[in-house]
């Protein structure tokens, strides 16, 4: 198990420095942040100066160098546009956005699994029907026209619940987050939701999938003829064999969903990191769009490895070699 | 004694879109106390159906249509589903075909033990339904049953998950256990083990058995009785040594001929030439006709009846093999 997590590690490195490589290329093709940057009246002599300042003069091959050598002191360098690290920018903002996802995947996994299931169970019936034909909507309605599709129903037109911005927060067990608030919890309820549909979908379409396939299987059948309840054997022998495809989805997943959140973010101006980051492309601002990217390299690299272990310890038959 | 079991022109139906499809239809049979009543014919003839009609396990779109089970003078087709799921694996229990299927993957072999005893009886605490679990591992020839307990089914080789089946469907003292090709999947060595081991366990418990297979010789060598089933019908059943020994349905003759046999070595085996009729679309006539050598016009024109001879047999079969 130690040698697996170690091999991995080693493995998650080299695809954050092939990333870096990626990304460092990818922006400095996009354009130059110079004109965002400097006010159009300034002379030859102040241009000159920003541009020094910035480290912008000396060739790329050396930027990346300067930039691998600090990043490997965590540093990622300085937000062009606000002058403070990019990283601290991203992490005060990193709570919202997980918190945002989070809730969304709970969304997805509590609504998503029965739902599943259930037209699993009964693929013919209306209800599930019903289900399924919801599920490709949630499929194939784009997100940030589902989420003022929202604004404009609960917030503008019912008046039920607020479109924008995060609500109070509250302090729970070290954790600061808007759920452990009335205010709050009204708040993350439209974007969670927003965000949570195309999951909820493919959680749903997972659950049904995996049910009508279990279902048929023999050591189904055999726990009924040992006598169990029709409860016992959803909840416990189909349910345990059906999670598997399904953590395995939503965990991979969740780094899309955290890359996703930059849309809902933006329609209901939720201050994570994905709001950051569009302002960032739109501003050319360098250091944040690099440490951002990176920063989602290493989630999804961690969320790879976390999976990995889950997935192991579900399923009995690929628990990793050496712990038996 | 009254018998266990007693299966009444039972009919299972299923409502298939291309129409019904008659997988039973008019099995009678008995089952005593103790007694070992082989369950034998041919893929797709019945047999599981049968066994699931018994348990109440019919899926969709099957069902029980026509006919009684009388467990111990109890008939199953009309009991409630909550009753009937009280039967089920503990008056009535069943080991199914493949042992690599029916051992959920994902689930340790003692929460699979415990859970079976304590769903029919929640008054038993898990120290003790462990213990009995491992009591009944260890009865059926399992090694260090402590420390198998906790393995996966994965860990088990095929022959050693069949024993663990055999071992949960004891785990209740059943009076009947439905053994539907418990060892069709295994190795011959390891089929014989376990043919003998459920043999011996039946008879020390009293308990009666229900052995499907499509292998005549599997239980000629320990049932009490044989039913032999062709499309949906028992066409002949009797006491082992009258049915082996005399068989009377050209259908039974015909199985008996394809089984390797000491005083016919060297001589090719026989087969039945020609194909089952379709379920879906079974003739007026006797079942058999398309493929029986003693076929008679009336064959074609209805179906024979159920007749019980001297012997204890009962055939189905305008005429017989002499
Ligand atoms: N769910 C179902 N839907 C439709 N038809 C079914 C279903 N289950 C079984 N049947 C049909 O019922 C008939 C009897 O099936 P059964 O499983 O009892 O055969 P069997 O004698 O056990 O054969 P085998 O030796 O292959 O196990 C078959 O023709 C099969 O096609
Ligand atoms: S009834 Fe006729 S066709 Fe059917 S088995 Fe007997 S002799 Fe053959
Ligand atoms: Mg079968």
């Amino acid at each position: 198990m130690t040698a697996f997590v170690l091999r991995r590690s080693l493995q998650s490195i080299l695809v954050l420095f092939v990333m870096s490589l990626i990304v460092f290329a990818g922006v400095n093709l996009v354009g130059d942040p110079v004109d965002m940057l400097i006010n159009p009246e300034a002379d030859q002599q102040e241009i000159e100066r920003v541009i020094k300042d910035l480290g912008l003069d000396r060739p790329v091959t050396e930027q990346y160098w300067y930039f691998l050598v600090n990043a490997f002191q965590g540093d990622l360098g300085k937000s062009f546009v606000f002058g403070e690290p990019a990283l601290k920018l991203i992490v005060q903002r990193m709570p919202a956005t997980f918190e945002l996802a989070l809730f969304s995947l709970l969304i997805a996994v509590v609504f998503g699994i029965p739902l599943g299931i259930y037209a699993g169970l009964k693929p013919a019936s209306k209800v599930s029907r019903t289900i399924m034909a919801g599920s490709i909507l949630g499929f194939s309605m784009p997100t940030f026209w589902v989420g003022i599709i929202l604004i404009m129903f609960f917030s503008v037109h019912l008046g039920w619940l607020p479109s924008t911005g995060r609500g109070d927060v509250a302090t729970v067990f070290g954790i600061t987050s808007s759920i452990f608030t009335l205010d709050g919890l009204s708040h993350i309820f439209l974007p969670a939701f927003n965000l949570a549909l195309f999951k909820l979908s493919s959680v749903i379409r997972l659950a049904r999938a995996g049910t009508r396939e279990i279902i048929l299987q023999d050591y189904i059948k055999f726990a009924r003829a040992k006598g169990l309840s029709e409860k016992r054997v959803i909840n416990v022998h189909l349910l345990k064999n059906i999670l598997i495809p399904i953590v395995t989805v939503i965990g991979l997943e969740f780094g899309s969903l955290i890359a996703f959140s930059t849309v809902t973010e933006t329609v209901f101006a939720w201050p994570g990191m994905g709001k950051l980051i569009i302002e960032a492309i739109y501003n050319l601002d360098r250091p944040i769009i690099v440490a951002y990217l990176m920063i989602i390299v290493l989630i999804f690299v961690t969320l790879n490895l976390i999976v990995d272990i889950t997935y192991s310890l579900l399923d009995p038959r690929v628990r990793i070699k050496g712990e038996g | 004694m009254p018998p266990i079991l007693e299966v009444k022109n039972l009919q299972t139906h299923f409502f298939t879109k291309a129409g019904v499809l008659k997988a039973v239809d008019g099995v009678s049979f008995e089952i005593g106390a103790g007694e070992i009543i082989g369950l034998v014919g041919e893929s797709g003839s019945g047999k599981s159906i049968t066994g699931f009609s018994i348990l109440g396990l019919v899926d969709e779109p099957g069902r029980v249509v026509g006919g009684q089970i009388l467990f111990k003078g109890q008939d199953l087709t009309t009991l409630a589903p909550a009753d009937m799921q009280k039967m089920r694996g503990s008056r009535i229990a069943m080991i199914f075909q493949d042992p690599m299927m029916t051992l959920n993957p994902v689930l340790r072999i003692e929460t699979q033990m415990i859970e079976a005893i304590q769903t029919h009886d929640s008054s038993v605490g898990k120290d003790e339904a462990r213990q009995r679990s491992r009591d009944a591992l260890g009865l059926v020839g399992i090694s260090s049953p402590e420390e198998r307990m906790r393995a996966y089914p994965h860990q088990f080789s095929g022959g050693m998950r069949q024993r663990v089946s055999i071992a949960i469907a004891m785990l209740n003292r059943p009076d009947l256990i439905i053994a539907d090709e418990p060892t069709t999947a295994l190795d011959v060595t390891i089929q014989g083990q376990v043919i003998h081991e459920m043999q011996k366990l039946c008879k020390k418990t009293k308990t009666a058995l229900l052995w499907i297979t499509h292998d005549l010789a599997v239980v000629a060598g320990i049932s009490n009785r044989i039913c032999v089933m062709y499309a949906g019908r028992v066409v002949e059943q009797g006491p082992n040594e009258a049915l082996i020994g005399n068989p009377m349905h050209p259908y039974t003759n015909g199985l008996l001929g394809s089984v390797p046999s000491q005083n016919r070595r060297g001589e090719p085996l026989q087969q039945i030439e020609g194909i089952v009729p379709s379920l879906l679309n079974l003739p007026v006539g006797c079942a058999f006709e398309n493929r029986c050598g003693n076929a008679l016009a009336e064959c074609r024109q209805s179906a024979p009846d159920e007749v019980t001879m001297d012997d204890q047999r009962v055939l189905r079969c305008f005429n017989r093999v002499k």
